[in-house]
């Protein structure tokens, strides 16, 4: 019987989590003690019932139209409590700079008065809404729902490899793989204190109740999708489902004296906050794209009169910006006085004379991205060019250095993965949730680990073949169970699977005790006399017969 | 609840009855063929694709022909496979308000068409199949789904559909100069044999039968039952308190057509079947306008003329 990691090469300069050279680390004991026992042959059943399961649930993403059940691997990535801890510090510590900053920039903007970050940097950005300028949302939060992509560099350390501000999506299957999984691997689940995810759902609708407009008590949230078409439609079904409101597509709604509302079978209905998973340009025809059927025309105006909340809200685009992300530090320290926990991956801006000096004497090491480009256009990896193109990069950058930031080229770490049939390191990155309702940053325990699952691939998105990974996040012996009371009153377990426990009610004296259920004529005793009479006249028949 | 998703549950109720019906009809036809060498393929097969409201048929039809079209064809909008298809589809855009058991048996059923087991499967075991499918996803929509505005959409549809397919395999037992053996397994086909052998003593004759399946109050898929409970679920939504009348369209064309079923002679009804059977099916179309106008109406997409218009 082949042990389950024998043979597994985590090798090259990318970090592997479970194993460091031979060595197994920390965190993945208890897992591999509890899986050394199983075969090859029964990891490949489970992950056929894993794979069947996600397709009948209809755990979906949409490619051009097609449905694609959501690849998942069978191991999950395991991260300690203090390791967990840092992560959670320093994404909070990130959501609540970046409020501050959308705040400022839609405001006074101090922090360019104060030099920290030049002006045109933002007023460039095709993300700045001026239709969002001097807003100040009922409870002051923008950034309700962001998610922080994680990496980990060549030594094991976290950095930051870019904000999402506007709709981060991926959470619904954050949750839907810790069923699976626990589903999948009961046995090993069993033997870790994981925290939970399930409540995710009831933090957000806690978050967006208490970003309702002023004066409504019991406000109407709901949740906007593009439609069945979109890739994430199956999280937004999720998201309402779970969260037990309306889910709504722009044409459900109308906008009737500056509010919003929704058609309903008894006449319109108002509605008070909008979780809207469309992107700004196509919110409102009236502010934005004339053409988009998504949204709904004078929803923006809706929500400038302060009749309607949107989360999360128009214009974050700037804070998530390539460019805006070489800042962070800078802006981190200025608005908090903090040093950031987590850092950003090295980046160098060519527009400032130093920086563009060493970007040049290196540019055959470094990745080179143009501040404007998106979803990978123009960016050039530099061991991987040629001589010519290099030159050519060369030219383009000192004829317009501003336009340019450079990177070294960063290493995923890796996480033993289950692909074809054999185990191998993969290269993985984090999106961790977290969710500001105003009063505090939560963060999801675990987060959506993307696996890209070719082997030395090193782009993870699920379009281009990523998978994802149950991400365990361990509890720790000391670790707390609590309820937590939310702002609007609702509780939420947070105590880690394993020690929940169901109380056991103890009776001294026998009370008369819950009744047997009630049983029809099939299952009384009476019958069975009939029951046995019967099979003795049948068996005097057949002896009559016999004589 | 929102125009859009209550209609999407109107139409989850009727593309399930459909397939199921489609079902049943097709099971009796395919029987009979087989049964009776008396009977000619082509004409049974012509008359069985224009019951089911298909036009321009070629000229030589036969029961693969049929079965593709009415069956098995995802392309055909008759079929059961684009029933099922289309079920899914709806219950897809109102999947946060559908149980989870409720949708993964419909999602489930689907996987099936689309895997290509379905297509697999042949008659007439593919019919029991769709006919326990049915039963699954109605039987988990009723042990599962609270009774609110939702369920009355569902039922409403469900009962609508009934309504439309018994009179089409009504119409279909007249295809050919009916015999006994034809309304026998028409009345098979709806599961009503028995019921209909104790109601009426065993006194099978074909008035019988036909007033069975199409005025019987108590019998589950006869005509009045179901346009019975369409109202009573058109009444549920509307919950007016009105003391006079109806204000409903929907409501006054399904009440209408089944009391004049009801209160005229049978002899009447029966003298001209198939005429009788296509009104009952415009009805239900006029219906179902009527409940979209009232209801849905609200998921109309609202134009926005902008610059770019």
């Amino acid at each position: 019987m082949a042990a389950m990691f024998e043979g597994y090469q985590s090798g090259g300069p990318a970090f592997d989590e479970m194993f460091d050279g031979g060595a197994l680390r920390s965190p993945y004991l208890r897992l591999r003690e509890s899986l050394t026992s199983m075969t090859t042959p029964d990891l490949v059943s489970r992950v056929e019932a894993l794979q069947a399961g996600y397709l009948d649930q209809g755990v979906t993403f949409d490619i051009g139209g097609e449905e694609r059940a959501f690849p998942l691997d069978i191991l999950p990535r395991v991260i300690e409590m203090d390791t967990w801890s840092t992560i959670e510090t320093g994404v909070q510590q990130r959501v609540r700079a970046l409020e501050m900053f959308l705040a400022d920039v839609y405001d006074a903007g101090e922090v360019f008065d104060d030099g920290v970050i030049p002006r045109r940097v933002i007023t460039t950005s095709s993300h700045y809404h001026r239709a969002s300028a001097n807003v100040r949302p009922p409870n002051g939060v923008r950034v309700h729902v962001s998610g922080i992509d994680l990496i980990r560099d060549n030594s094991g350390e976290f950095r930051v490899l870019e904000d999402n501000v506007r709709v981060p999506s991926g959470v619904s299957y954050v949750m839907t793989n810790r069923r699976a999984i626990s589903a999948a691997l009961p046995e090993t689940f069993a033997e870790h204190r994981i925290r939970p995810v399930a409540s995710y759902p009831q933090r957000l609708l806690a978050a967006l109740r208490a970003a309702a407009p002023a004066g409504v008590t019991d406000p109407t949230v709901v949740v906007l999708t593009p439609g069945v078409y979109n890739g994430a439609y199956f999280e937004h079904a999720l998201l309402a489902r779970t969260m037990g409101v309306e889910l709504v597509e722009g044409r459900d709604l109308e906008c009737r004296r500056g509010r919003v509302m929704m058609r309903t079978t008894q006449g319109l209905a108002p509605v008070h906050v909008i979780y809207r998973r469309i992107d700004d340009e196509f919110l409102d025809p009236v502010h934005f794209r004339a053409d988009s059927v998504l949204g709904c025309p004078g929803m923006i105006d809706a929500a400038r009169a302060g009749n309607v909340t949107l989360a999360n809200a128009v214009g974050n685009g700037v804070a998530d910006d390539k460019l805006v992300y070489t800042y962070m530090p800078d802006i981190i320290r200025y608005y908090l006085g903090e040093e950031p926990v987590i850092r950003n991956v090295d980046t160098w801006r060519c527009g400032e004379p130093d920086h563009l000096t060493e970007v040049l004497d290196r540019l055959d090491e470094l990745v080179l991205k143009p501040v404007d480009g998106s979803g990978g256009k123009g960016i050039v990896i530099g061991p991987r060019a040629s001589r010519s193109e290099l030159d050519e990069l060369r030219g383009k950058v000192q004829e317009d250095p501003r336009s340019w930031i450079a990177q070294p080229v960063v290493q995923l770490s890796t996480v033993p993965t289950f692909v074809d049939g054999e185990l191998g390191p993969r290269h993985v990155d984090l999106r961790p949730f977290a969710v500001n309702d105003g009063t505090r940053v939560w963060v999801l325990p675990g987060g959506l680990t993307r696996v890209a699952l070719a082997k030395g691939e090193l782009i993870v998105n699920s379009s281009r073949g990523g998978g994802s990974k149950d991400t365990w996040v361990l509890a720790g012996p000391t670790f707390e169970p609590s309820e937590e009371t939310l702002a609007d009153g609702t509780v939420v377990d947070e105590s880690p699977s394993e020690t929940r426990e169901i109380p056991v009610a103890v009776v001294a004296d026998p009370e008369p005790g819950p009744e047997a259920p009630a049983a029809g004529p099939a299952m009384t005793t009476g019958l069975s006399t009939v029951f046995e009479q019967s099979e003795q006249q049948q068996q005097a028949r057949g002896g009559a017969r016999r004589c | 609840m929102l125009s859009r998703i209550a209609e999407s549950m109107f139409w989850i109720g009727r593309y399930v009855e459909r397939a199921e019906d489609t079902a049943r009809i097709l099971d009796v036809q395919t029987q009979l063929l087989l049964e009776d060498a008396t009977l000619d393929e082509q004409e049974t097969c012509h008359g069985l694709l224009s019951i089911m409201g298909i036009e321009d048929p070629p000229d030589s039809v036969d029961l693969a022909y049929v079965l593709g079209s009415l069956a098995y064809d995802t392309t055909s909008p008759t079929s059961i496979a684009t029933a099922i298809g289309a079920a899914r589809e709806s219950a897809r855009r109102a999947r946060e308000t559908l149980s989870v058991p409720l949708w993964e048996v419909i999602n489930t059923t689907h996987r099936d068409i689309v895997s290509g087991r379905f297509a697999a499967r042949r008659a007439p075991h593919v019919f029991q199949w769709v006919r326990e499918r049915a039963a699954l996803i109605n039987g988990t929509a009723d042990a599962t789904m609270t009774r609110d505005e939702g369920w009355q959409f569902l039922m409403l549809g469900r009962c609508v559909e009934r309504a439309d397919m018994t009179s089409r395999l009504v119409a279909t037992s007249s295809l050919t100069t009916a015999t006994s053996t034809q309304w026998t397994s028409t009345l098979r086909a709806c599961g009503a044999y028995e019921a209909f052998l104790r109601t009426y003593r065993g006194q099978e004759t074909e008035r019988a039968a036909a007033e069975f399946l199409l005025l019987d109050r108590l019998f589950p898929r006869s005509v009045v039952f179901s346009l019975n409970r369409a109202e009573q679920c058109l009444d549920n939504l509307e919950s007016s308190g009105q003391r006079a009348g109806f204000q409903n369209d929907a409501q006054r064309l399904l009440g209408r057509t089944r009391a004049e079923l009801e209160y005229r002679s049978l002899s009447d009804v029966l003298a001209d079947l198939p005429a009788e059977m296509e009104r009952l099916q415009r009805t239900c179309a006029l219906a179902t306008e009527a409940v979209t106008r009232r209801f849905f109406a609200g998921a109309e997409a609202l134009a926005w003329n902008g610059m770019g218009a």
